[in-house]
C-alpha cells in the first residue's frame, strides 16, 4: 500500500487529482477502474474481485453502475512524488443525469472511455457534452484494443473531432491485458489540473452521492471545495439545515479507511448515523455549524421522478411486505417516490414515481429479488399536468384519474434526446421520431459514417417501447440519450377499457388522440385473446368518456366438461377439479368477469419498455 | 386410461387394502373392470393404454394375457379375503376385447364368477370393434355369459373415420350390431364421437340415426378430445388439422340429445342415453362411487375409499403378477373431504341427480338455469350438462 506523507486530511491540493470515468455500459470502464487499482497497488492482484467497483449483484450482472463510489488512489508518477488519483465512479444512464452531473462537478477531470470496435454512443456524448460544461480537462481514451475488431484510426479521429483534439492526444488502452493503463495514469497526473480552493475559507462540500448502510446508515460521499471537515465537527446540510454530528470521516482505498479530516480537493466519506439518504441528498453542500458557509457550492435539484407505475403484488396478502420493502428501499435511494393506491383490478398497491425507465425496473427487480416479491406492475406513464375549463389544475401521475369534464389543456413532458447512428439508418429514425410526434432539433455528422440527430419528443413516447423501435429499426445499432426539457400543450385524451361495462382502472392511458383509436383497437384484440370465456357474453370496450371507439366480444361459453371418466380413473378427474378450483382463486373480479392474473400481466406487457429491451 | 396416472402413495407388494376399506366392503355393488391391451393398429386419437398385437414379450403377449390376468383375480381374492359379495357387473374394455379369443374372454369371465361369483342379474358386457367380430365370435361371447356389447362405432361418415384411422366402414358396424342382435343380445350399444375435424352437423345427424335404425338400446356420444402424444395431437399443433372448437362440439352435443331423446333414448349421463332398462349398470357404478377392481395393466380399482392403479405396461404387470405381487402402481387413500368432492362431481352426472347440496351452491346455478330440482335431488339441464364442470366447481 502506497501510504505517503500526503495522509487524508493533510494532503497538499496540487498533489490531488480528480477525475472520473465517462463510458457507456459495456465500454470496459469498471474493468479499467480494477486495473487502476491493481497498478496503484490499492488492490494486490490475489485479491482482486473482477469490477471491484461495481458493488450490487444487479449492477455486476448488467454491467452497469447505478451508485458511484469514490476511490483514492496514491500514484508514484514519473517525477518521483506520490499523487492522490482521487477515481470518482459515475452512473452510466440517462436516467441518472443529475447524479452524473454532480458526479462530474466533484472532479477536475474526465477521462472519455469509448470501446474501440463501436465508437461512441448517445449516452457518452450527452455526458461528455457534461463534462465540457463543467470545464473539465477531457483524456480521450480507445478501450479493448486488445479486441481483433477494433478499429482504433476510425474512432481516434471519431473522438478527436467531438473534442476538437488531434488523433495522436487519444490514448490507446486494454483493461483487460493492461496496456496503456500506466501511460493513463500518468495522462492523469500531466494533464488534469489539481483542485483549488481556499483552506481557510469555511467549510463547503459537494454531495455527490449518498449510500444507505445497514450497520453505518448513511455514508455520504464529499468532495471538499473550501476549508476542511473534521470528525466530531458538527455540520450542517445547506438546503434543508439540517445538523448532524460527523461520526466518521475517510477515504475509500478501496476499503473505508477513518481520517482526522478532509481538506481542500479531496474526497472521501462522512458518517452521521442517519438512516436516511434523503437527508443527505447528492448537490447539497455540506458546511460546518460552527463556522458556516453563506454561499453554497449551488446546482442542487430535488429528485424529480419522471415516469409513474403501479406496483402490485401477485399475491393481495404481500400488500405489508411490499409496504416494507419499498420502506426500505427509500432509505438507500432519495429518488424513488411512492404512495398507496387502489385498482379495481389489481387491489391494493402503491404508485411508485421513478427517474426513468431503468430506475422503474431497478426498482422492481430489487423489490422482487432482494424481497422475495411477486409483482404486477401496471404500464409505465409520465405525469401530465391537466388544466380544467374553470382554471383548475390537476397533476395526473395514474391514468385512470385524468379527470372528467371540461378540460382546456393538457400538458406533457417532453425530452431533448440524441440518436447516434451509422448514417444508413437516418431514413428509419427519422420516420421513428415523426410517429413518435418528434420535432427535429438538429442533425451532425460525427464522422463519415456515424450521425447525430436531435429531436424533442414527448417523454411518454420514449416510455413506450421507442427503446425497442429504435434497435429494432437500426438492428441494434443505434444508441439513444435524452433529458427533461420542459413540457408542451398536446391533444391527449384518456381511452379507458371496459369489461362488460365496468372500467378496468389497469388498463386507462392516456393517449394523444390521433393514435387512441389504434390503442383502443389494439387493446380490446388483446384482451379478447386473454379472456377466458365467461358464463355470459362480455364485451371488452375502448372508450373516450363516453364514446366507444373500438369493441370485441368475448362469446359466453358454451361447453365446460369432460365427456370421460377414463376407465374409472377418478383421481384424475379430482385433480384436474382442484387444479381448476385453485386456478380461480387466482382470478380477479372485474363486476362479474373473471379475469385470470396472467392476463393482467401479459395485457399490461403491451408497452415493452425500453428499459427491458435493454435487458435483452 | 390416458396420459400419466395420477401420483398416489406407495402401494404395498401385498396389495393389503386398510382396515377402514375393507370394513366397507359390501356396503356397495362390486364390479370387475378387465383391462385388454391390444388393439390391431393404434388410432391417431387414442391415448389409451393400448399396444398392437405383437409388441408384448412373455405373460403380456396375447396367447399368455389370459393366464395373467386370472392370476391377478387369484390374487384380488386373497386381498379381499372372504366377502361373499356377488359381481354386479363385468365389463372388458380396451383396447380392444375382442382382439383376444372368445374363448380368452370366456376363461376369464368364468375365473370371475368361480372365484367371485356373479350377482343372478349380472350385466356382462365387453367392448368390440365391428371388424373384430363376427357372428361365430359373437355367439360364443353370448353363449360365455356375456349379456351386452358395446361396439366403437365413432362414427360412419368414411372422411371422419379416416381422421380418426379407424379401419372399418359403416356397413360393417350394421352388420356387426346386426349379428349381436341376432345371436340374443339383450343389450348392444354403440360409441360415437363429435367434433372430429372435417366431420359436420349432417355428418353427425347420420350416425344418430344409424345407430338409432339399428335398434340399440344405448349410445354413447364423446366430445373428440386431442390429447398430448398422439398422432392427432402432434397433427394439431403442427397445425394441419384444426383444434375441434368447443361450440361446435356444444352444438353437436345438443343435436345428440335432441335426436336421441326424441327416439326414445333418454340421457341418464351426461355422455350417455339409453331406452329405459338400457342403462349400462357398470357405467353406472362408477358415477355412484360403487366398488370395483381393476384387472390389468393400468386398470384404475376403487374399494371402500381406496383407489389404486396398475402399472401401465403390460410386461411390467405380468412381472409383477408373476412374481406374486401386486401389481399396482401406486394407491391413495381418500379423505373425507375427497370423498365428498368426488361425490359431487360424480353424482352430479347422473339424471337421478345429487341431495345434500346448500341451497346457497345451488340456488344461483338454479336460477341460471344450469341445474333443475327434482324432488330433494339437484339435475343438471342440457345447459347445465355442457358446463358440468363449472357447476362442479362452483358447487365444491
Amino acid at each position: 500500500m502506497g501510504v505517503s506523507a500526503s495522509a487524508p486530511g493533510s494532503t497538499d491540493p496540487s498533489l490531488i487529482r480528480n477525475f472520473c470515468i465517462i463510458a457507456h455500459i459495456d465500454h470496459g470502464k469498471s474493468t479499467l477502474a480494477d486495473r487502476m487499482l491493481q497498478l496503484t497497488g490499492v488492490v494486490e492482484g490475489r485479491d482482486m474481485r473482477a469490477q471491484y467497483l461495481d458493488r450490487m449483484d444487479i449492477e455486476r450482472e448488467r454491467g452497469i453502475t447505478i451508485k458511484s463510489q469514490a476511490v483514492r488512489l496514491p500514484y508514484t508518477a514519473g517525477d518521483g512524488r506520490t499523487y492522490i488519483l482521487n477515481l470518482i465512479d459515475t452512473p452510466g444512464h440517462v436516467d441518472f443525469t443529475y447524479e452524473v452531473s454532480r458526479s462530474l462537478a466533484a472532479c477536475e477531470g474526465a477521462v472519455l472511455l469509448v470501446d474501440a470496435a463501436q465508437g461512441i454512443e448517445a449516452q457518452t456524448l450527452a455526458n461528455l457534452y457534461l463534462a465540457l460544461e463543467n470545464d473539465l480537462q477531457i483524456i480521450p481514451v480507445l478501450n479493448k484494443i486488445d479486441l481483433p475488431f477494433a478499429q482504433p484510426e476510425k474512432y481516434a479521429a471519431e473522438l478527436a473531432k467531438i473534442i476538437g483534439c488531434s488523433p495522436d492526444d487519444v490514448l490507446r488502452v486494454s483493461g483487460k491485458t493492461g496496456v496503456g493503463v500506466a501511460e493513463l495514469l500518468q495522462a492523469t497526473v500531466d494533464l488534469i489540473p489539481p483542485p483549488v480552493g481556499d483552506p481557510d475559507a469555511p467549510a463547503r462540500a459537494l454531495i455527490f452521492d449518498s449510500v444507505y448502510d445497514t450497520y453505518r446508515g448513511v455514508v455520504t460521499y464529499v468532495r471538499v471545495v473550501d476549508g476542511q471537515l473534521n470528525s466530531r465537527d458538527r455540520i450542517q446540510m445547506m438546503s434543508t439545515r439540517t445538523v448532524h454530528e460527523l461520526l466518521e470521516v475517510g477515504v475509500i482505498s478501496p476499503d473505508p479507511i477513518p481520517s482526522k479530516g478532509l481538506g481542500v480537493g479531496e474526497v472521501g466519506y462522512l458518517i452521521t448515523g442517519v438512516k436516511d439518504v434523503r437527508q443527505s441528498r447528492v448537490g447539497d453542500t455540506v458546511t460546518t455549524l460552527a463556522r458556516p458557509a453563506t454561499q453554497d457550492l449551488g446546482g442542487y435539484r430535488d429528485p424529480k421522478p419522471m415516469v409513474f407505475a403501479g406496483l402490485y403484488p401477485l399475491d393481495g396478502s404481500d400488500y405489508p411486505e411490499l409496504r416494507d420493502a419499498l420502506d426500505k428501499l427509500k432509505l438507500n435511494d432519495a429518488s424513488l417516490v411512492y404512495e398507496p393506491e387502489t385498482s379495481v383490478a389489481l387491489g391494493f398497491g402503491f404508485r411508485c414515481g421513478f427517474l426513468g425507465l431503468l430506475h422503474m425496473e431497478i426498482v422492481r427487480e430489487r423489490l422482487e429479488r432482494e424481497f422475495n416479491l411477486d409483482l404486477i406492475s401496471t404500464a409505465p406513464n409520465v405525469v401530465y399536468r391537466v388544466r380544467m375549463d374553470d382554471n383548475s389544475e390537476h397533476i395526473v401521475t395514474n391514468p385512470s384519474e385524468f379527470p372528467d369534464g371540461k378540460v382546456a389543456e393538457v400538458f406533457e413532458p417532453i425530452v431533448r434526446s440524441t440518436v447516434l447512428a451509422p448514417t444508413e439508418f437516418v431514413g428509419a429514425i427519422m420516420e421513428l421520431c415523426q410517429q413518435r410526434r418528434g420535432t427535429m432539433d438538429g442533425m451532425d455528422y460525427i464522422s463519415e459514417d456515424r450521425v447525430e440527430l436531435r429531436y424533442t419528443l414527448p417523454l411518454a413516447e420514449i416510455v413506450f417501447d421507442f427503446f425497442d423501435q429504435l434497435k429494432s429499426r437500426t438492428r441494434g445499432y443505434a444508441s439513444l440519450d435524452y433529458e427533461p426539457n420542459g413540457e408542451q400543450a398536446a391533444d391527449l385524451v384518456k381511452v379507458d377499457i371496459l369489461l362488460h361495462g365496468d372500467p378496468v382502472d389497469a388498463f386507462s392511458a392516456i393517449v394523444h388522440r390521433d393514435k387512441s383509436y389504434n390503442y383502443g383497437v389494439a387493446m380490446a384484440a388483446k384482451l379478447k385473446e386473454l379472456i377466458p370465456r365467461q358464463q355470459f357474453e362480455v364485451p371488452i370496450q375502448a372508450a373516450i368518456g363516453a364514446r366507444i371507439i373500438a369493441r370485441e366480444n368475448v362469446r359466453a361459453i358454451r361447453k365446460d366438461v369432460l365427456a370421460k371418466c377414463y376407465g374409472g380413473d377418478i383421481t384424475r378427474k379430482r385433480k384436474l377439479l382442484e387444479k381448476q378450483k385453485e386456478g380461480k382463486k387466482r382470478m380477479k373480479m372485474v363486476g362479474r368477469v373473471e379475469v385470470p392474473q396472467e392476463a393482467f400481466i401479459a395485457a399490461l406487457s403491451t408497452s415493452d419498455t425500453g428499459a427491458e429491451a435493454k435487458k435483452k | 386410461m390416458p396420459g400419466h396416472p395420477p401420483e398416489g402413495a406407495i402401494a404395498p407388494p401385498d396389495g393389503q387394502l386398510s382396515d377402514r376399506s375393507l370394513s366397507r366392503l359390501g356396503a356397495q355393488s362390486l364390479s370387475a373392470y378387465v383391462h385388454i391391451p391390444f388393439c390391431a393398429s393404434r388410432c391417431g386419437y387414442c391415448d389409451f393404454n393400448t399396444y398392437t398385437a405383437d409388441e408384448l414379450g412373455p405373460g403380456a403377449n396375447r396367447a399368455d394375457y389370459a393366464g395373467t390376468v386370472i392370476r391377478e383375480i387369484e390374487f384380488a381374492r386373497g386381498v379381499l379375503g372372504a366377502t361373499t359379495t356377488p359381481l354386479h357387473s363385468v365389463f372388458f374394455g380396451g383396447g380392444t376385447p375382442t382382439l383376444l379369443p372368445s374363448n380368452d374372454l370366456a376363461h376369464i369371465l368364468h375365473s370371475l364368477r368361480d372365484t367371485f361369483a356373479l350377482a343372478p342379474d349380472a350385466e356382462i358386457t365387453t367392448e368390440a370393434n365391428p371388424d373384430s367380430v363376427d357372428k361365430a365370435s359373437l355367439a360364443a361371447l353370448r353363449d360365455a355369459g356375456f349379456t351386452r356389447i358395446s361396439f366403437g362405432w365413432q362414427a360412419t361418415a368414411p372422411h371422419v373415420l379416416a381422421v380418426l384411422e379407424r379401419t372399418h366402414n359403416v356397413d360393417k358396424a350394421l352388420a356387426a350390431v346386426r349379428a349381436a342382435q341376432e345371436v340374443g343380445f339383450e343389450h348392444v350399444s354403440v360409441d360415437l364421437i363429435y367434433g372430429t375435424p372435417g366431420e359436420t352437423d349432417d355428418n353427425f345427424r347420420a350416425a344418430l340415426t344409424a345407430a338409432i335404425d339399428s335398434g340399440v338400446d344405448h349410445v354413447s356420444a364423446y366430445a373428440l378430445i386431442v390429447e398430448d402424444g398422439t398422432r392427432l395431437g402432434a397433427a394439431v399443433k403442427r397445425g394441419t388439422v384444426p383444434q375441434p372448437s368447443d361450440d361446435v362440439a356444444a352444438d353437436r352435443y345438443v343435436i345428440a340429445d335432441e335426436m336421441l331423446s326424441s327416439a326414445g333414448l333418454e340421457w341418464y349421463e351426461v355422455s350417455n342415453w339409453a331406452r329405459p332398462g338400457g342403462e349400462c349398470r357398470h357405467n353406472l357404478a362408477y358415477w355412484r362411487n360403487a366398488d370395483w377392481w381393476g384387472f390389468g395393466p393400468g386398470a384404475h380399482s376403487h374399494i371402500g375409499g381406496t383407489r389404486w392403479w396398475n402399472v401401465r405396461h403390460p410386461s411390467a404387470y405380468a412381472t409383477r403378477i408373476d412374481a406374486g405381487k401386486s401389481p399396482a402402481q401406486a394407491r391413495e387413500e381418500l379423505t373425507d373431504a375427497d370423498q365428498e368432492l368426488e361425490r359431487v362431481l360424480l353424482g352430479i352426472r347422473l339424471k337421478e341427480g345429487l341431495d345434500g347440496i346448500p341451497d346457497d351452491l345451488s340456488a344461483p346455478l338454479v336460477s341460471e338455469g344450469l341445474l333443475e330440482q327434482h324432488d330433494d335431488n339437484l339435475v343438471l339441464t342440457r345447459q347445465g350438462r355442457l358446463l358440468a364442470d363449472l357447476v362442479v366447481r362452483r358447487l365444491t
